[in-house]
């Protein structure tokens, strides 16, 4: 009896302890570098998965309008604190300008009217924010397909990155203005716009004005809002923290499909 | 050399046999799955908090119904957590919506202690969860295969037809009210409840779990669309993986619960080791 006693207590205490322990070791797991790298295989495996199974041109599923969400959150930033974009935002954007370049032989500027001219697509899609919450939208812009088309990639180039307007985190070498990248599998994706107008309205600027990019397949923070500069690249990892995103940077996946 | 005592011999003898119970496959599935559903949750906890609202549809954000919120509001000048569900507020300070982390009281849904990592961070969160997403996928198939081949399922799990009449099904219920568990021959096979148990969370809870994670993807919305037909939309599916994991949560503790009634030494044992001691009457053989 007294040895049935001990063994169940050692079995509760023993699972009560290895528990705790757990709990505890957590912390210290999280903050171990080749446990971080462990962990992020699993992004590969999720990547390789979900393109395998999607395809190229795999539409995200759009919405009617009724779907719509009443109310749709603006995220990150509200509204760039920079005396430029204020500027640019008071003269109703007419002397914005997008810029194309990189591993491009054309290097190019589209005005937000040339934009416009450019045949464009409009789709209802669902925003899914890496937090959780999803909100329903109309967005209308031009495939980014044909812009870089019509710049002329070269063959080296790999990746389309994102420069924008606005800092999210206020920094003293810059690293807090928010970037983004995606491959060309995405970028050429027929649901991929540079999106000027939402909901049938001008973009507002808490949504991005007046450019915002759209990558229908992947979480919020892929789509960058207060796109200034497209660049092409081989490799983002000499743009700021080399992770190829602002949220990236800080720890958040690469490839934002899940 | 041994006695017999006297009045033994009107009295049947009763001696303990080991059984192989648990197949090496069973017990490894088993434990890896602990260790996957143990992280899964934790780490789910840390993605949760980033959002702790619970809508039902396509969309949900902040300016929409939820049927679930918890989040701290200030109430006579002092911070109050609170859990609300269909219009009514619990009140939950120092668990829900507002808890101690490192000594402070910090506005976040689940204490720190129930979150990996303990402090505020979704991205490390999504790192963990993704992990052993993966992990519990592989698991889970090398056991689904593993039962079918093997026949587990059908030998282990599915139960006859006798054991699922009305008065059997009723006998073993109060019986386990009672905790009066199977002895000798008949605690050589799982009962019809474990059997029912045990389908239901291999059959239904965790591939719920999978399905409505999955569901939460953009990518995978967009590569298997009649998901979100079947769940109702992503924010439904969220909803149901957090009832899911809970539902998960109150058999887990049922099960261990079990397992300490009905004999843990022995339990374990057979989880561990593959054996397990029934004890049986009658002659030596």
């Amino acid at each position: 009896m007294t040895g049935l006693l001990t063994r169940r207590r050692f079995l509760v205490g023993g699972t009560l302890g290895t528990g705790a322990l757990a709990l505890g070791g957590c912390d210290a797991l999280e903050q171990n570098e080749n446990v971080g790298a462990v962990l992020r295989t699993a992004e590969k495996l999720t990547m390789g998965a979900q393109r395998f199974l999607l395809g190229q041109e795999t539409l995200a599923r759009e919405f009617s309008a009724a779907d719509i969400s009443p109310t749709f959150r603006v995220n990150g930033t509200q509204s760039p604190d920079s005396e430029k974009y204020a500027a640019l935002h008071e003269n109703g954007f007419a002397d914005w300008r997008l810029k194309v370049d990189g591993l491009v032989s054309r290097q190019m500027e589209f005005s937000l009217a040339d934009l416009r001219k450019l045949p464009s697509r409009t789709q209802i899609t669902r925003h899914d924010c890496v937090e959780g919450w999803s909100a329903i939208g109309q967005w209308t812009g031009t495939p980014l397909g044909l812009i870089l088309r019509a710049a002329e990639m070269k063959p080296e180039a790999r990746f389309a990155v994102f420069h924008c307007a606005d800092e999210l985190e206020k920094t003293l070498d810059g690293s807090g203005v928010y970037y983004e990248s995606i491959d060309l599998i995405d970028a050429f994706h027929p649901q991929t716009i540079l999106a000027y107008a939402m909901n049938g309205e001008d973009l507002t600027v808490g949504h991005g004005a007046p450019l915002r990019l759209r990558v229908e397949r992947q979480l919020g923070y892929k789509h960058a809002k207060y796109v200034m500069r497209i660049e092409i690249v081989d490799s983002f990892s000499r743009l700021w923290g080399g992770k190829g995103g602002f949220w990236e940077d800080r720890g958040y996946q690469w490839y934002a499909g899940i | 050399m041994t006695t017999d005592t006297p009045h033994a011999p009107s009295a049947p003898r009763k001696r303990t046999v080991l059984i192989r119970r648990h197949a090496i496959v069973t017990r490894l599935t088993h434990w890896l799955n602990v260790l996957c559903l143990s992280f899964l949750l934790l780490s789910g906890l840390q993605i949760f908090n980033a959002y702790p609202r619970l809508h039902w549809g396509q969309y949900g954000a902040d300016a929409d119904p939820a049927f679930v919120t918890t989040g701290a509001r200030e109430q006579n000048g002092e911070p109050r957590g609170f859990v609300e569900i269909g219009g009514v507020s619990l009140p939950t300070t120092g668990v829900l919506g507002l808890s101690k982390l490192d000594g402070e009281l910090t506005p976040r849904a689940f204490p720190g202690w129930l979150t990996i990592p303990s402090y505020q961070d979704l991205a490390a969160g999504r790192r963990w969860h993704f992990f052993f997403a993966w992990a519990f996928l592989i698991n889970g198939l090398v056991y689904l295969a593993y039962g079918i081949l093997s026949r587990h399922f059908r030998r282990d799990l599915a139960p006859d037809r006798r054991e699922l009449t009305p008065r059997h099904l009723w006998r073993e219920i109060v019986d386990h009210g009672r905790l009066r568990f199977p002895s000798g021959d008949d605690a050589r096979h799982y009962n019809a409840l474990q059997k029912l148990t045990y389908i239901a969370v291999i059959a239904v809870l965790l591939p719920l779990m999978l399905l409505t994670g999955l569901t939460m993807s953009p990518g995978i919305d967009a590569a298997l669309p009649f998901l979100l037909d079947i769940f109702g939309g992503r924010q439904s599916a969220r909803t149901l993986h957090f009832i899911t994991a809970s539902l998960l949560v109150l058999f887990v503790i049922v099960h261990v619960a079990m397992v300490i009634l009905s004999g843990p030494w022995n339990n374990m044992r057979s989880m561990i080791t593959g054996r397990y001691a029934i004890r049986k009457e009658g002659p030596d053989a």
